[in-house]
């Protein structure tokens, strides 16, 4: 079941997200992540989260606004390397940094929203990745199991999104954003323009409706 | 002849090009291997893949057409060839760890005798991340390591990595400013010498065992 009033107002759509909770965020270094919302997550300060996204961002850009202001608890990442902030809260102990490596990340994900129960892979075998982890060898390939990874809310961008919800991307802003619109408990899509339903070829919908709680923006 | 930093940048790029054919699947890392898309042979047709999510990677665009919804998995502006496609990162990493990249070209800041790759940790010093690095290994069907031969004078070739590896067994090919270097079930075969380079310059910078065989190539600017 899906609400079907979705457009609500951006400090609403922050209101939803609490201290404490695990959260998605689309984007690749600050490409495709809903940069409004981000915004307004800062000013209200919603406090020890756990952050899944492929990076932390730059300082300026991105995820790494809500790193530098110290919002995170714990961060499951690709790749911390475009911020110095990550890895000063990591070295000091103030924040959790687990990373992950990209592909195991992206599948990890796409597990939690297609209710498989994980996978194995042949990434990360023979390094510190497969450290506790159950090992599987398969037609004489050693793979590692990864576990699904799931979030109480998911806030992505679209660069046009239907009232309904459909969600249409642009190049590459894409990225993890339709994997975590399936993944999380409640969805929140920042669109650049909001349309009216019909006006998107339905061919080239990115994530289809039924994944999206609310909507936020048409403001570019 | 001594080279320059750029010359010496130049001299690895083009050696790696050459290595590539037509309609190779190509995966270029940060830095000095994104260098190796200036150099593909005239009439070599390689289609560039970018692991945030895309196939068919064109030239940086100009000035001022920069787009802020396609860039590279460095966060650079690019543009897309005619006939590119755009991807979501599961589908991105289902073609990388697939087999479907048919080289992979990344920098190190150690490699071994075994093949081994360690590019992604320095404990208590820099930790970065290992981004996509790990599944490049694993998948693509040819890992070639571009990089400058020593870092301040000290090997990065050695018998084992010291530092946390980004994948094991997986290098093919080790390309340097110095030489060409083949990772094979003996150990690490010189191939071909850089631009005034001798065998006992490359032995000297280079810890792990070297194979030498009789004939021995060479490559330059």
């Amino acid at each position: 079941m899906f609400n079907l009033e979705k457009i609500i107002t951006i400090d609403e759509a922050v209101d939803k997200i609490k201290d404490g909770m695990t959260i998605m965020v689309g984007g690749f270094l600050g490409c495709g992540s809903p940069e409004n919302i981000i915004d307004k997550l800062v000013e209200k300060n919603v406090k020890d989260l756990t952050l899944i996204c492929n990076d932390t961002g730059f300082p300026e850009l991105g995820v790494g606004k809500m790193v530098v202001n110290k919002q995170f608890k714990k961060m499951m990442v690709s790749h911390i390397g475009t911020n110095r902030e990550t890895g000063r809260q990591m070295n000091e102990g103030e924040a959790e940094v687990d990373l992950i490596p990209q592909g195991t990340l992206a599948e990890q994900i796409r597990c939690g929203g297609c209710g498989l129960g994980g996978f194995f892979t042949p990434t990360g075998v023979g390094t510190e990745v497969e450290d506790d982890k159950e090992k599987k060898v398969i037609d004489g390939v050693t793979y590692i199991y990864e576990a699904p990874l799931k979030a109480d809310v998911a806030i992505i961008k679209g660069v046009k999104v239907d009232k309904k919800g459909n969600v249409y991307y642009n190049q590459t802003a894409r990225n993890f954003n339709p994997l975590m619109a399936m993944a999380a408990n409640l969805v929140i899509v920042e669109a650049e323009e909001i349309v009216e339903p019909g006006e998107l070829d339905p061919n080239c919908i990115g994530t289809p409706h039924i994944f999206v709680n609310y909507i936020v923006g048409g403001e570019k | 002849m001594t080279l320059d930093k750029n010359q010496i940048k130049a001299v690895i790029a083009k050696r790696v090009a050459q290595e590539l054919h037509d309609g190779d699947l190509v995966n270029l890392g940060i830095g000095l291997p994104t260098m190796v898309a200036n150099f593909i042979p005239e009439g070599v047709d390689v289609t560039f893949q970018s692991e945030n999510g895309l196939v068919g990677l064109g030239p940086a665009p100009e000035e001022g057409k920069e787009e802020k919804d396609l860039t590279n998995a460095g966060g650079q502006p690019v543009t897309l060839l005619p006939g590119g496609a755009y991807f979501d990162s599961a589908t991105s990493f289902g073609i990388i760890r697939g087999g479907h990249v048919d080289y992979t070209v990344l920098g190190a800041l150690q490699v071994d005798q075994l093949g081994n790759l360690a590019n992604w940790k320095i404990p208590g010093k820099m930790v970065p991340g290992m981004g996509g690095a790990m599944d490049l290994t694993v998948g693509a069907r040819h890992v070639i390591i571009s990089m400058v031969h020593t870092q301040k004078g000290a090997p990065k070739i050695l018998k084992e990595c010291t530092l946390p590896l980004t994948a094991k067994n997986q290098v093919n090919l080790i390309v340097t400013e110095m030489a060409v270097i083949e990772v094979t079930d003996k150990g690490l075969v010189l191939k071909e010498l850089g631009p005034d380079v001798t065998v006992e310059d490359v032995k000297a910078a280079t810890e792990a065992d070297l194979i030498i065989p009789e004939n021995i190539g060479s490559f330059g600017l």
